[in-house]
């Protein structure tokens, strides 16, 4: 056997310092430098555990006034689970949740950090927490092989908002699966309360299948190193803060998230639709610089602040502002807000009437001739019975001009509709069992679900009733109940005008 | 003929029979010689290192291999290994000392051993644990070709292992995909064992001597990396760097390798 001096230590001599309990220079990062002998200052301070929460919960303000011991466990593993509908992934995670725990300490406490790999694990892992001071960030104390445990401690100097991620090679793998979270070192005066706090982070995976693949997804190197991941997230999964599971506040408190970036490539710009951030500690850091914020930029493994009182009810929607992240790839939670509304601040949609573009404006040359030949029509059908004794076919010819100025947009020049879009009105069972409320329809527009020939429809009817006369509405009316294989009696204006009168 | 025919017309010659029959059974088979480019690499090192042919298990040592093993050598099993040789979990997932039960099929890669205990196995068979250059040269090997770093199936395979948490119970050694020496499993089925895995990161006596920076953590591990795109490769490394001699893991198990004899090398 050939082998080459380098890659062959005499291994009698490994054995040796092995047995001597003394791990040799040739075992790298495991290499385990005893207990550290904290001074008597330290060790007469308070030990306290800390409090982990997954997302999107945070553990509760610190309200001690001084310094403590805090002992952190945080478990590795690494396990399948939803990673969308119908789509699996292979998580690796820190304390069972993508992102991982959250831990809170304060300015100055001493922390007893021990990271536990889990037996079943196929690699090993570690952790480098942007709050640590020291080589690595803690990465290479905490290097830890499937099965074992690591310990390593630290000082929390610097207050902030800070990512902590896993940092083995290949280290963007470990992160695309997975392995981050934030760790809030809060300032010695402790952060402005506020009634709301929530843990939010945005990160990539990268699906050998495309957006919505069913089936356990790999993770896809080409995709990784090209950065173009089919699902960037909120909280691991697509869906994780939507409907049931949307965080929610009532109307008047103030909602505080904090928010970070694990990537393991992109950059967030993080917005919230419907809101503007009061207050953004950027960054993450602790010198409150920038009020009245539309969106923050989060850069990769790093954290945001946002602090926002909620004046109105309804559903805001966090999101990434590359919107196509939104859209496309999953980047997308609620925040539900509950509460009485306030009509001045936001009314919600006080009309919705047809806009017809470039018509005759009233008051034109062109608007007084035709005011002008209606007026002498009437006269002429009124004076002459002949034409007067054909109401029903002059209104059907009528109305089909008011139909094709008003109605065949949506409803089709042959009434047929658009197939789950607008209902029919040829043959609409719907609209002719009823004739009142056809008029009303007419008149005040109409919303929501309605089944019409069998079909469900939801789309939106205008009012027309500013629109249009109670004979034009009429001379509609009976077009419709005529055309198409329709049939039925005229309507007049004053069955239209008894439906306007009424009082909604 | 291929080169690998040639090797096997040159391997007539049986190799000599030592150890215990019964965990002998498995199949030698020639690797090629070939060289082994570490994917980091401290200054002063040269960029590949030559590799003689030498002989490989087919597969990965089974836990019925391993039974016989500790049933002749009474200080391998799980109650009487010296915990110098072999950390609490050596062997946990055993029904006892000498009974593998259902967590173990006895075809089954055995695993949660330390690498005293693979590297006195591979002794009493009459073997040794290959090296991190062989281990390296052999899983070079495509499915289909010799140059796997060319099948995208032998990439494939590496992702899809990787992509899935360890089974509780393993599959069977055997039942794994040849590749194109015929060897099985050197990609998903557990991770090996090598002779020198402790020289998987440091080679110096410090960073500082070695003008290096051997810290595999980060971005910094990519400076010296060969091909920082070889996750696969990576991975192994950073496996073998996270262990101690004593250690054994739920996928870590080993095979064994063997010089050719010398009238055979190329």
């Amino acid at each position: 056997m050939k082998t080459h001096p380098l890659l062959f230590p005499s291994i009698p001599l490994l054995a040796l310092a092995l047995l001597a309990g003394r791990a040799p220079a040739a075992e790298g990062p495991s290499a385990a430098q005893g207990p550290v002998i904290l001074p008597p200052e330290v060790l007469a301070l308070p030990v306290e555990q800390a409090v982990l929460t997954s997302p999107p919960r945070v553990p509760p303000p610190i309200a001690r006034k001084h310094a403590a011991r805090v002992i952190v466990h945080l478990e590795v593993r690494e396990f399948v689970a939803r990673l969308a509908d119908g789509v699996d992934y292979t998580f690796w995670t820190y304390g069972g949740s993508v992102p991982g725990s959250f831990i809170r300490i304060r300015e100055g406490d001493v922390v007893e950090f021990h990271l536990e790999n889990h037996p079943s694990s196929k690699v090993p892992h570690n952790i480098d927490l942007h709050a640590v001071t020291g080589s690595g960030g803690g990465a290479s104390a905490t290097f830890t092989a499937p099965g074992h445990a690591s310990k390593f401690t630290f000082q929390a100097l610097n207050p902030g908002l800070y990512v902590y991620h896993c940092a083995t090679a290949p280290v963007p793998m470990h992160i695309a699966n997975g392995m981050y979270g934030l760790i809030l070192v809060e300032p010695k005066a402790g952060m402005p309360p506020v009634d709301r706090e929530f843990y939010v982070m945005q990160g990539e995976f990268y699906t050998t299948g495309r957006y919505g693949e069913e089936g356990l997804q790999a993770f896809d190197l080409a995709k990784s190193i090209d950065e173009r991941p089919p699902y960037v997230l909120f909280n691991g999964a697509v869906g994780s803060l939507v409907g049931d599971k949307a965080v929610t506040a009532k109307v008047g408190e103030t909602v505080r998230i904090y928010f970070g970036v694990g990537g393991p490539n992109l950059t967030s710009s993080f917005h919230v639709i419907g809101e503007i951030f009061d207050k953004v500690w950027p960054e993450g850091g602790t010198k409150f610089v920038q009020e009245n914020v539309q969106t923050t930029m989060v850069p990769a493994g790093g954290a945001t602040i946002v602090d926002f009182k909620v004046e109105v009810p309804g559903t805001f929607i966090l999101v990434d502002h590359s919107l196509s992240r939104a859209f496309n790839k999953g980047a997308l939670g609620m925040l539900k807000v509950e509460g009485p509304e306030n009509r001045v601040i936001y009314s919600g949609k006080e009309i919705d009437a047809v806009y017809l573009g470039a018509q005759a404006a009233a008051g034109s040359e062109a608007a007084r001739r035709e005011a002008e030949l209606q007026t002498r029509i009437a006269a002429e059908m009124k004076a002459n019975p002949a034409i007067a004794g054909l109401t029903k076919e002059v209104q059907i010819e009528k109305g089909k001009q008011v139909y094709m100025g008003l109605c065949f947009a949506c409803h089709q020049a042959d009434g047929n509709g658009l197939p789950g879009v607008f209902p029919p009105l040829a043959k609409s069972d719907y609209m002719l069992a009823d004739r009142e409320r056809a008029i009303r329809t007419i008149l005040k527009g109409m919303t929501g679900k309605v089944t019409v020939n069998g079909q469900t429809y939801d789309s939106v009817m205008p009012p027309l009733e500013a629109a249009i006369t109670d004979a034009q509405a009429a001379d509609v009316l009976t077009y419709v109940f005529n055309a198409w294989g329709n049939s039925g009696d005229a309507f007049t204006p004053a069955q239209v005008k008894s439906v306007r009168n009424e009082t909604r | 003929m291929n080169r690998r025919g040639l090797f096997a017309l040159l391997l007539a010659v049986p190799v000599g029979l030592v150890g215990e029959e019964a965990a002998r059974v498995v199949k030698m088979l020639p690797i090629p010689a070939g060289d082994y480019a570490p994917p980091l690499r401290a200054a002063g090192e040269p960029e590949r290192v030559a590799v003689a042919a030498f002989l490989l298990d087919e597969r990965p040592v089974t836990n019925a291999e391993f039974l016989a093993f500790v049933t002749t050598q009474p200080r391998w099993r799980r109650s009487q290994i010296s915990p110098l040789f072999a950390e609490e979990a050596y062997l946990h997932h055993w029904a006892g000392d000498l009974e593998l039960g259902p967590l173990a099929p006895g075809a089954a890669p055995v695993v949660r051993v330390s690498w005293f205990a693979a590297r006195a196995y591979a002794r009493w068979a009459g073997k040794r644990l290959p090296t991190t250059a062989e281990w390296e040269l052999a899983a070079a090997a495509g499915f289909t070709r010799a140059d796997g770093k060319n099948d995208p199936e032998l990439a494939r395979a590496a992702q899809v292992w990787l992509a899935r948490p360890v089974p509780s119970i393993l599959p069977e050694a055997a039942s794994a995909r040849p590749d194109f020496n015929g060897v099985r499993g050197l990609h998903g089925l557990v991770w090996e064992w090598v002779e020198d895995f402790s020289t998987a990161m440091v080679t110096g006596e410090s960073r500082a001597d070695s003008g290096l920076n051997r810290d595999l953590f980060c971005g910094a591990g990519a400076v010296s990396a060969r091909d920082p795109g070889d996750y696969a490769a990576f991975m192994r490394l950073a496996l073998r760097s996270s262990l101690t001699a004593r250690y054994t893991t739920t996928a870590l198990g080993f095979r064994c390798a063997r010089d050719l004899p010398a009238h055979t090398s190329p």
